[in-house]
């Protein structure tokens, strides 16, 4: 994709500015249907939710307790895996958004709530509700988009060391809580950083060092010794239910906003957004995946991420039923709902980040031109968009 | 006891506190990033030192008000007659607290009992005149400083008006008959509205207490001076009063002409509530700040212009990073227009960067 303002063709060209305000008001009419219908049906939702995955976790780690006898360990390891999806997924992202604070209950709150992942709940609401969702696909203020070790847009510099990108993504997606942990850390970054960040970024560093400890020594210390003589198959148990679930999470993520259709925006375009303009980015800038009931649980309701990108503290058992209004919407408004089954999408994301390893003819022009101006001091006539997009601003 | 004997008993008991120390530092170690009493509040929510009550039977008090019968999973710490414990119950998915004063001592069996009086509009008293035995409760205190002192007044006076009455109730099965002379005034719409009415009667025909019952309906508004009529001593009596304001504010105001203000003990069951505006004034407690703000500015703009650091996110209310305690008062949604209000008992959590003052209004911040 290229960003939605350096296309021939821009998708949301029919619109006129009364449209794009309409859309909004339409939205907004959706969300507050949900927001005045939510009730104690929705409570015993989550409840429901909270009660099943402990039990499944607590059933997976009591069977696990015999995994020296094969078919223990993969019933344990089986629930053990789907626990820990749930317990990110369903539960812990969608509560740290805020989804259930209007319950009241103290334990099911975004600002109480630490989940089971080395990134400390802090950290990941600053990084992912603040950031991701307010700049979502703003090129240069969304880092999701690519996670500050990938491109996976057009309009994203190449470079040289992007060649490894597939591999990189790979490696990612294998220690995914890890990557998202470094990712909120921003130690990508951490070169150019001054001295004050970097000793901010140090304190938050040992928060996160404190979390992979207790979690060292829960997973791979303490359950497996309860196990006694299964110790080594409860140890290999839990490594692989947190390697099933670093994978699970990494691709369902990788569908929210990589696959084909998606479409990115520039940072000047988004000066002055209004609600509109902003329902109207997240709308084009997130995409489903199709499936079942059982999918859309293990992913969080994150394959409804158009819908979630909309309204990411409605409660995530709505989605569904907003769905088909909010694609009605898109249709009214001529605008691509993007939605696909996971392998599809999966395929999608993926095919992306390879072939954008790779520089096009284009790519290595404006990588040369980027290098004379650096050696000259001077900047080349280039078109003018493109002059635009190497402006910074200033962070708001 | 020789003291070999003591230094014996002595290190066992330390050893059992640093063994149990030690596997409940093992057993938060095996359920981190939770506690073990998330987890056994799924298998055992009412094992013992759970702050939570079953509600073990419902009996109907008056039509209008209803009395349940508690019992807590923990070991009550015992109250004083006349104070109140706190319930929490979810109401359309909502968890909300009030207050509910005992109306009796802790009973042999550990039951508790509260008496709930059906308020117009009021969600959580609406919702418990239909509870079942069964049901569980969020569960806090004793609190309360509306109580006896430890030496019976000589002569006492009890002026009561409606659910005023329990806390008077709490007293008076406690302490009847350490007090030697009572005097219960109590103000109910009809002679079927009062609560604990046989109870109340079979005292009177006893001779136990004077018993002077105000049908409003018949006799219309219990006031100061009708008060004053239907007890001639009143200035030499130790009093207890407890009903709506207007009538609290009336017979504070007649101590207050009359001197005897020292003796007057007076609890209000409702905060006076303001009724959501327009803009207010705000209160950032832990700042010490107080400015005004209007109905259009959120209470974050206004905070930041007043030099408060209040924590931030993405500003429009989609991040919650800007959540703080709404400890008083009232604010409005600027995206919709619903109000959030809240009390001393019943705090609230509200997005600043979204809500604007509704009234007069304090966060814990």
């Amino acid at each position: 994709m290229t960003a939605i303002q350096h296309k021939p063709v821009s998708p949301v060209a029919h619109l006129t500015p009364e449209d794009v305000e309409e859309l909004g008001r339409l939205l907004d009419e959706i969300r507050e249907e949900v927001v005045s219908s939510r009730g104690a049906s929705d409570a015993e939702y989550i409840r429901k939710v909270i009660k099943t995955q402990r039990r499944l976790e607590l059933g997976s780690r009591a069977v696990l307790l015999a995994s020296l006898f094969p078919p223990a360990w993969v019933v344990g390891t089986i629930g053990l895996s789907i626990a820990k999806i749930l317990e990110n997924m369903e539960i812990g992202h969608n509560v740290m958004h805020g989804q259930w604070d209007w319950m009241r209950d103290p334990k099911i709150h975004s600002t109480t709530w630490e989940w089971d992942n080395v990134t400390p709940s802090e950290h990941w609401k600053h990084s992912h509700n603040e950031l991701h969702h307010t700049w979502t696909n703003v090129l240069g203020k969304d880092n999701d988009l690519g996670y500050g070790i990938m491109r996976v847009d057009e309009d994203q510099p190449w470079s040289p060391a992007l060649l490894g990108q597939p591999f990189y993504n790979f490696l990612n997606m294998l220690v995914f809580e890890y990557g998202i942990a470094a990712y909120d850390l921003e130690l990508f970054a951490l070169g150019k950083a001054s001295a004050e960040k970097k000793a901010a970024t140090w304190a938050k560093g040992k928060q996160v060092l404190r979390k992979v400890r207790k979690q060292v020594l829960r997973d791979y210390v303490l359950h497996p010794a309860l196990s006694g003589p299964s110790f080594v198959p409860t140890l290999a148990a839990n490594a692989v239910a947190n390697l099933v679930r670093n994978v699970w999470t990494h691709s369902v993520i990788m569908c929210g906003h990589f696959p084909s259709g998606v479409e990115t925006f520039t940072r000047k375009s988004i000066e002055g957004e209004t609600r509109g303009e902003w329902y109207l980015r997240q709308m084009l800038g997130s995409a489903n995946i199709t499936g079942g009931k059982f999918m859309h649980v293990m992913t969080g309701n994150l394959s409804y991420q158009i819908e979630h990108h909309l309204y990411p503290d409605l409660p995530s058992n709505r989605y569904s039923e907003v769905a088909p209004r909010v694609q009605e919407l898109f249709e009214r408004y001529g605008l691509t709902y993007v939605s696909g089954p996971l392998p599809k999408q999966v395929a999608s994301a993926w095919w992306k980040v390879i072939r954008l390893s790779m520089p096009t003819k284009a790519d290595l022009d404006k990588r040369a031109a980027r290098k004379a101006r650096r050696a000259t001091g001077r900047r080349p006539a280039v078109p003018a968009q493109h002059q635009q997009e190497t402006v910074l601003e200033p962070v708001a | 006891m020789t003291i070999t004997q003591t230094e014996a008993v002595e290190s066992t008991s330390t050893r059992t506190r640093s063994l149990s120390r030690t596997l409940g530092r093992v057993a938060e170690a095996l359920c981190t990033p939770l506690v073990p009493a998330d987890y056994l509040d799924i298998v055992a929510p009412m094992r013992p030192g759970a702050r939570r009550a079953k509600v073990v039977a419902v009996r109907p008090e008056t039509a209008r008000a209803t009395t349940l019968v508690l019992r807590p999973a923990f070991r009550w710490p015992g109250h004083r007659p006349g104070q109140y414990l706190r319930l929490g119950v979810d109401v359309d998915g909502v968890r909300l607290w009030r207050s509910y004063s005992l109306t009796g001592p802790q009973r042999a069996d550990g039951t508790l009992t509260v008496t709930v009086g059906a308020l117009d509009g009021g969600a959580v008293s609406s919702h418990l005149q239909s509870v079942r035995a069964g049901a569980l409760v969020e569960v806090e205190g004793p609190d309360g400083v509306f109580t006896l002192p430890d030496v019976a007044p000589a002569k006492t006076l009890f002026v009561t008006a409606g659910t005023g009455l329990t806390p008077v109730m709490g007293m008076l099965r406690t302490r009847l008959a350490d007090l030697p002379d009572v005097v219960l005034v109590h103000s109910a719409r009809t002679a079927d509205d009062v609560m604990f009415a046989e109870e109340l009667r079979d005292w009177a025909a006893q001779g136990r207490l004077r018993l002077v019952e105000r049908h409003t309906a018949t006799d219309g508004r219990l006031t100061a001076a009708a008060l004053a009529d239907l007890v001639p001593d009143l200035a030499e009596r130790e009093t207890w009063a407890c009903g709506p304001n207007g009538l609290l504010d009336e017979i504070a105001a007649a101590a207050q002409v009359q001197g005897w203000t020292q003796q007057l003990h007076t609890e209000r069951f409702r905060p006076v509530l303001v009724e959501p505006g327009t803009g207010g004034t705000v209160t950032y407690g832990r700042a010490g700040v107080t400015l005004e703000a209007d109905g259009a500015t959120t209470l974050l703009a206004a905070g930041e212009a007043g030099g408060v650091l209040l924590p931030s996110g993405c500003r429009m209310g989609i991040c919650f990073q800007c959540v703080v305690p709404l400890t008083e008062g009232s604010v409005r949604d600027v995206r919709n227009g619903v109000v959030t209000t809240a009390t001393a008992e019943d705090p609230a959590l509200v997005q600043t960067c979204i809500s604007a003052a509704a009234g007069p209004c304090a966060l814990d911040v």
